[in-house]
């Protein structure tokens, strides 16, 4: 989608905020042990955020002189689905430790099918439903991958499950 | 007997296994247009880091090898390449299906992938300890000019400007470079937060830039229609093979060549041997770009020949060839290996075992390639409304498993905004990941340089061209900059007005 003849929404202003990220790493590379010496654990820092300072600042001064693209607007830079997408994953990512993985993946496979097929909530649920187990039984069970456990006594669950499939032998 | 370890993914059934396993999944991965194999590598990776080696490369190698060939499929079928290696293939590949001749289509690109594919693990084996023998004379400028060469490749060559990918490696140096410095223990861009003091976890920078930024790009394609299509035999005759063989061998030998170029990948590699096969291919049956088999076997025989080629330099100087081998690296220094001469040295089972493992890769991938095309036509039908929210989630819990930490999870999602913003805006990532992961070598590479030097920069820079090497290094890189400057492009109009 990116001509580089044309100047998108935002790209102005995106170019801006590199160069002044790069200016402020600068200055804090000149901060870690200043001009002392080429081997210093700061010169290094500085040659790469120096780099950074010098192009990010010509990518600005070229997109700036750019004319506006008339093609696309807000829109497609920012589409309502990666917005809402990223806020929902936000959210995922601050209830995952004290809620737990499998009610708070469940939520959020469920919202995220919901608006984006347009279905049904109970399709959705389904849906979720079903990738939640999949997701689980190759991560959590063959992978062995740990995932907090919040509300749900996962552990507990898991060994009751297996005594159950053992015929209770244990 | 190191050598012996050729044969462990061979004989080991859980070995076997995930070989099998990668290579299916990476088939499918690559199959399907959203998906890539670095977003898939960079999420496993997460996953895997608590295995034993030998089983996460297993996984790791079947996934490589099989996503660079997977993305040819929905390339001839769809005309979307599912992987950028698959660019080409879409050129002559769609044509053919349109034609109706979608199977053999797919039949002569599993073949010449699986052919190209051997071709670069048999130049792996030959060059890799030759490579490796000859890096062990090379001195901290090398290693230096090296890793900044393989940066300024990457961005020059993958991207619309090299400014913006000079951008790109210097944030990932800078990435790179957070934590307490390696000799001195000084804090280095922590603002004082304890957390920072290990670095950033580069797994959730990788996530962040190839898996999230990547799955949010493609939820503007959310409610495209996923399209259907009916395929019948897909095995090639033995006749086709036989007469494209010598097309596909001088292909897999470009392949091989960009491939082991810091770096360079598969995708370069493809288009370069689709260019050299119209060039080379006098009287074609089909006009290139309405259905020519050459133009379909050349990039897919070359795309594959390039990932024996993105190991040479992986595994002899600690330089990856393209961002999966970066990653797969970053996933060698997670389990206390260190890639670069002294790998082939200390450690030599372990490129026997890489070797044995791309060869058995190579073989599913050509079984895989010939056979299951139902369950193939189904998976690729998925809805993208069930299919991201899915890798999202994945991302998250990827990223909160390396160190149990949200604080992870947090990184990870920032580098997936600004991965997108920087895809958006006509950056490569691919460069900031190469930075991340060659932050160290340049950082001690150069202290040693120019410590060694008596901290004289007129110094190194007479060491730099008095050394046979150093120079064609810096040669190298000069060029490379140069070649990428409107002066450049100045000169060569000039010359070719002056010419006329």
């Amino acid at each position: 989608m990116h001509d580089p003849a044309r100047r998108l929404p935002g790209e102005g202003v995106f170019s801006l905020l590199l160069t002044g990220i790069s200016l402020f790493l600068f200055y804090q590379a000149t901060q870690i042990s200043g001009f002392e010496a080429l081997s210093a654990p700061g010169s290094f820092p500085l040659f790469s955020t120096g780099c950074m300072v010098i192009t990010a600042a010509l990518v600005a001064l070229r997109t700036l002189r750019l004319p506006h693209s008339e093609e696309h607007g807000w829109q497609a830079i920012l589409p309502g689905f990666v917005i809402f997408m990223t806020v929902l994953m936000l959210f995922y990512a601050l209830a995952l430790k004290p809620v737990g993985f499998l009610p708070t993946s469940f939520v959020f496979l469920l919202i995220a099918t919901k608006v984006m097929m347009r279905t049904s909530i109970a399709r959705a649920a389904l849906i979720a439903a079903l990738s939640l187990i999949l997701v689980y039984v190759v991560f959590r069970l063959v992978f062995s991958v740990l995932m907090p456990e919040g509300i749900v006594p996962e552990r507990e669950l898991i060994s009751a499950m297996r005594r159950l499939l053992s015929g209770g032998a244990e | 007997m190191d050598w012996t370890h050729f044969f462990m993914s061979w004989i080991d059934p859980q070995l076997l296994m995930l070989v099998a396993l990668g290579t299916f999944a990476g088939i499918y991965v690559g199959a399907i247009p959203g998906l890539s194999v670095t977003m898939a590598v960079s999420i496993l990776i997460s996953f895997t880091f608590s295995w034993e080696m030998f089983d996460a490369l297993s996984l790791m190698i079947g996934i490589y090898m099989g996503g660079v060939y997977g993305g040819s499929r929905t390339a001839i079928l769809l005309n979307i390449p599912g992987a950028p290696s698959a660019i080409a293939t879409a050129l002559d590949g769609y044509p053919l299906a349109k034609k109706g001749l979608a199977g053999e289509a797919i039949g002569l690109s599993t073949t010449m992938s699986a052919l190209g594919g051997l071709v670069g693990i048999v130049v792996l084996g030959i060059g890799a300890p030759a490579v490796s023998e000859f890096a062990l004379r090379f001195q901290p400028r090398d290693y230096l000019l090296l890793a900044i060469l393989g940066i300024l490749l990457v961005g020059s060559l993958s991207g619309e400007s090299l400014v913006k990918g000079i951008f790109a490696g210097a944030l990932g140096l800078t990435i790179g470079c957070v934590g307490l410095d390696p000799l001195t223990a000084q804090e280095r861009f922590t603002f004082g937060q304890i957390e920072l003091w290990g670095g950033i976890s580069f797994i959730a920078v990788m996530i962040g830039l190839f898996g999230v930024s990547e799955a949010l790009m493609q939820l503007q394609h959310v409610d495209t229609a996923a399209v259907k299509q009916v395929i019948r035999r897909i095995v090639p005759e033995w006749r086709s093979v036989v007469k494209y063989l010598p097309l596909s061998l001088q292909s897999s030998a470009i392949g091989v060549i960009i491939g082991a170029l810091p770096g360079t990948g598969g995708d370069i590699a493809a288009l370069m041997a689709y260019d050299q096969a119209k060039r080379v291919t006098k009287n074609p049956e089909t006009p290139f770009g309405e259905g020519a088999k050459e133009g379909l076997i050349a990039p897919e025989a070359a795309n594959n020949a390039a990932v024996g080629g993105a190991f040479v330099p992986m595994l002899t100087l600690g330089i990856p060839g393209d961002a999966v081998t970066a990653i797969i690296i970053g996933a060698m220094f997670i389990h206390g290996l260190n890639p670069g001469p002294m790998l082939m040295i200390e450690r030599p089972e372990m490129f026997w075992f890489i070797l044995g493992a791309l060869v058995l890769a190579t073989f599913f991938m050509l079984v895989f390639g010939l056979t299951g095309i139902r369950l193939f036509v189904k998976i690729v039908e998925l809805p993208r409304a069930v299919l991201f929210p899915l890798i999202l989630l994945l991302s998250i819990v990827g990223a909160f498993a390396v160190n149990n930490s949200i604080i992870d999870v947090y990184f990870m999602l920032g580098f997936g905004v600004l991965g997108y913003f920087m895809k958006m805006y006509g950056y490569q990532v691919g460069p900031v990941i190469l930075g991340v992961i060659l932050s160290r070598l340049i950082d001690d590479n150069w202290r040693r340089a120019i410590i060694s030097e008596q901290e004289s920069l007129p110094r190194l820079f007479h060491g730099i061209f008095t050394s046979p090497l150093s120079a064609v290094l810096m040669i190298a890189v000069i060029l490379v900059f140069v070649s990428n400057t409107p002066l450049w492009a100045w000169g060569k109009r000039r010359l070719s007005r002056g010419r006329s």
